[in-house]
């Protein structure tokens, strides 16, 4: 007997009294929900996934999109996902892929954590007549400086400082390739962080020529694939990224099947037309953390000392001792990616259960870092579910330098992370490399939305700051004073290193 | 609030404390009668060549024989008495202040380039957050605080401040917002050679902190002044950056500013701020730090507390108030105030 199929999750619906007939909504919806019969629109419901593309371009709103209309019989074990996840596996026997962050509802613990302010004693600033200094400079600093000052009061700087990359707020966007999105979304990050003064991750798909303009804004990444990795590559980053592992897939490689490698991405990857690009789970020359110094070595080595290097770990529950161990590898910061980290595509069984959260993650690297005296020797950036200027002003005071985002900027380019981006078919031409989706996605205005993204937040961050009687963010890095913890357990309280309300 | 004022006699002749008690009676609308203190250079010229360790006591039982123990294992015990005190009515006695006139043995802290200094360091940090009931609150070599609970004036006749004379001294008048006023937590604070007043708040605090305390420090006193000490120590002893570079860490110019200086000015205030960024201070603040060669004084980078330099002669004055300045001296000349984050430094030379 068959299974049948699950309900569906969504279920469109056409004001017809409203509708004026335009056939946009078809046009729209890469995902085939509506076909034209005779005059009629008919609707298909089971194939929509809630991606928002027809209902922001009706002219008429018309368009109405309701969740679930079916209910099982409800079960607090047995949830819908649950049995809907078996039958489809029954049916299948495969890995069920999914896109984005983590779908499970863990409580997130930036929403428990409440920034500080100033009251009388500790005057708050006002950042719109005072300065603000939110620059950050990430890579190794010294422990300390050696100078000489002579008898006729002239000071000699001794100590060499080793290269830095110079951000002009600390957001950044993280790494997100080509191939797992389109080229018009990589150039309408490239062309926001060129804008304001900040960096943007390549991923491990290489780096396409018209993205070569904004190269002293990019910074390389190195996976296990080493796609695209070659001399001239390293050359062009501001700084190198070597991946390990990701947020939202920790301990596994990645996977761009062969029918997305057109003929761009298959020059770009530096691989052969349509084959599937898999970067697997390990670097087949990195098994130990000696085997990771070495390589950051190495791509410093390439290139003449003159870039920073840095290591990107997914949260797992030893990456403290892991970072400690990169800190003291020549690397210039380690990237900690959350377990709310978004992704192009990954098993779902990842997504949702592998990991710890960035909030825990970054505290705990940075207080043992702290422990052994090298927190100053590396910088740290955090990643992985940021949704907010709070959320980034809270992982700098639990240890942070700096933060990627991704999701976020998506978002900002029309993004409803409708979770099918392993599906190539993204309607709003972001996780696609269907050239008829990716030519909807117009780099100059979606460029001036994810600046505006980022400039609106750091001025939400320096609001927050000034609020704290803090004018420069070195002072707000690590600063646990300046948190604390609402209905936290005492156990997370202690790993964050946060008191809670009241105290 | 609070009101401060320190003076430096840069040809090292003694003044008494009973002027600088008078001058700090003067900015009692600073305080409110939970904490004042003293710190003094050249007291003790007969133990100059001993640490001088002044410390509070709950009791002279168990936390004493628990310090004498530890001194006794790093070093000697040259001479040690209570420290002379006078009751006073409006001053409720919480503890017994005790000095030691300490050496220690410098072969017990290897590797060091300053030995005796780090062991000295280390019985303040291991007392200070181990033996219940005993806290060093001062600890530098011919000089010494005193402070506690009280009035300026109560404070200073508990320990007839004018029998000491100093070529230094630093005076501090609470008001307390962030702790209980108690004596621990009364200014001027102090390690090895370093004291300081301060009045403000420092927003920086916990950033501060962590980075003092993965240096090997320990904050017991539950207070962010208690850093300022450290961290003058950590850079200006263990890292020999001299005063005015340790105040361009601690308050360093803007990077507008910094973007348009000279370049070897401006490389040289880039690695400050790349290197020290951990140490930078935020919030209101004017503090006067001083060790046996000098005192400087400083402002945060906005200048949110007022500091008020005087001079006459061979005496420089760094105050909260002119007004304070002149019951000390009322023939100071030169009063300027410094701008925000400018060092302001006294030095010997003798
Ligand atoms: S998939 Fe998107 S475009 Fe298609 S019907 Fe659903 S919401 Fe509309
Ligand atoms: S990138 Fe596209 S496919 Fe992916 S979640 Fe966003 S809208 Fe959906």
């Amino acid at each position: 007997m068959s299974l049948g199929s699950v309900p569906l999750k969504y279920k469109i619906t056409i004001d017809r009294e409203q509708c004026m007939h335009c056939m946009r909504c078809i046009d729209n919806c890469s995902y085939g929900v509506y076909h034209k019969e005779d005059d009629r629109i008919i609707i298909d419901s089971r194939k929509c996934t809630a991606c928002h593309h027809c209902i922001s371009m009706c002219p008429r709103d018309a368009i109405s999109l309701q969740e679930r209309p079916v209910d099982y019989r409800s079960h607090p074990l047995w949830t819908a996902e649950a049995r809907e996840d078996i039958i489809n596996q029954a049916r299948t026997g495969k890995i069920i892929l999914a896109g984005m962050g983590n779908a499970k509802p863990y409580p997130v613990i930036f929403d428990r954590l409440v920034l500080d302010a100033c009251q009388v004693t500790n005057p708050s600033i006002d950042p719109l007549r005072e300065p603000m200094e939110l620059r950050t400079y990430l890579g190794k600093k010294p422990s300390k400086l050696e100078i000489d000052k002579k008898d006729n009061g002239d000071v000699e700087l001794l100590t060499k400082l080793t290269p830095n990359l110079k951000l002009e707020t600390p957001i950044m966007i993280g790494h997100m390739s080509y191939g797992a999105i389109s080229l018009n979304a990589q150039l309408s990050l490239a062309k926001a962080v060129e804008k304001t003064g900040t960096f943007m991750g390549t991923g491990e798909g290489g780096l396409h020529e018209a993205i070569y303009p904004y190269q002293k804004n990019m910074i390389v990444q190195v996976a296990s694939g080493r796609f695209g990795v070659d001399i001239n590559y390293l050359e062009r980053g501001a700084a190198i990224e070597i991946k390990i592992g990701q947020g939202a897939k920790p301990g596994i490689g990645g996977h761009l099947p062969g029918e997305k490698v057109c003929q761009d991405v298959s020059c770009t990857r530096m691989i052969p037309l349509g084959s599937d690009a898999i970067s697997p789970a390990p670097h087949h020359d990195i098994y130990s953390i000696e085997d990771l110094a070495q390589l950051v070595r190495s791509l410093k080595e390439a290139t003449e000392w003159k870039k920073p290097v840095f290591v990107k770990i997914a949260a797992v529950h030893n990456a403290a001792a892991i970072a400690a161990g990169i800190a003291r590898s020549s690397a210039d910061a380690v990237v900690i990616d959350g377990f709310r980290g978004g992704s192009g595509a990954t098993p779902k069984v990842f997504r949702d259960n592998v990991g710890i959260p960035i909030e825990a993650a970054v505290a705990s690297v940075d207080q043992k870092l702290k422990d052994q005296g090298i927190r100053n020797k590396i910088s740290v950036i955090a990643s992985g579910g940021i949704r907010n200027s709070a959320d980034i002003a809270k992982s700098i005071a639990l240890g942070a330098d700096a933060v990627y985002i991704g999701t976020g900027a998506l978002i900002a380019m029309g993004c409803r992370v409708c979770g099918q981006c392993y599906r190539g078919m993204c309607p709003w031409g972001i996780a696609t490399q269907r050239p008829d989706l990716v030519e909807r996605l117009d780099p100059e205005a979606e460029s001036e939305h994810v600046a505006n993204l980022i400039r609106s937040w750091t001025l939400e961050l320096s609001e927050l700051m000034g609020a704290a009687g803090i004018n420069s963010i070195e002072s707000l890095r690590s600063n646990r004073s300046r948190l604390r913890g609402y209905m936290l357990d005492e156990g997370t309280l202690d790993v964050l290193q946060v008191k809670p309300v009241g105290a | 609030m609070c009101g401060i004022i320190g003076v430096i006699d840069r040809k090292r002749a003694l003044m008494d404390g009973s002027s600088i008690r008078d001058a700090l009676s003067l900015m009692n609308e600073r305080g409110s009668g939970e904490g004042a203190g003293y710190a003094a250079y050249g007291i003790y010229p007969d133990y100059q060549d001993c640490y001088a360790i002044h410390v509070f006591f709950d009791n002279i039982v168990e936390p004493k024989s628990q310090l004498d123990h530890m001194l006794h294992k790093w070093g000697r015990i040259v001479h040690q008495e209570a420290i002379p005190t006078y009751e006073q009515e409006g001053l409720k006695r919480s503890h017994i202040p005790w000095r030691y006139f300490f050496k220690p043995y410098s072969d017990l802290m290897a590797g060091s380039s300053t030995p005796e200094d780090d062991v000295m360091k280390y019985i303040v940090m291991e007392t200070n957050s181990n033996i219940q009931g005993a806290l060093i609150f001062s600890s530098g070599k011919n000089m010494g605080v005193f402070k506690a609970s009280g009035w300026p004036e109560d404070v200073a006749n508990f320990y007839r401040i004018e029998d000491y004379k100093g070529y230094i001294w630093l005076a501090h008048n609470r008001y307390p917002t962030n702790t209980p006023g108690w004596w621990g937590g009364a200014h001027p604070f102090n390690l090895l050679d370093w004291a300081v007043v301060h009045n403000g708040e420092i927003t920086s605090y916990g950033t501060n902190r962590r980075y003092v305390e993965s240096n090997g420090y320990t904050c017991s006193m539950f207070t962010d002044t208690e850093v300022v000490a450290y961290l003058f120590d950590l850079l200006g002893r263990r890292h020999g950056l001299p005063e005015d570079i340790v105040v361009k860490a601690l308050a360093p110019p803007f990077w507008d500013e910094i973007d348009n200086m000279p370049e070897k000015e401006q490389e040289l205030n880039h690695a400050i701020r790349l290197t020290y960024g951990p140490a930078l201070m935020n919030g209101p603040f004017a503090i006067v730090v001083a060790t046996h060669e000098g005192i400087v004084g400083f402002t945060d980078r906005i200048k949110l507390r007022p500091l008020v330099i005087g001079e006459n002669g061979n005496r420089l004055y760094i105050s909260s108030e002119e007004a304070a300045i002149r019951v000390m001296d009322p023939e100071v000349q030169n009063i300027h105030m410094p701008r925000a984050g400018e060092p302001v430094i006294g030095r010997l030379n003798v």
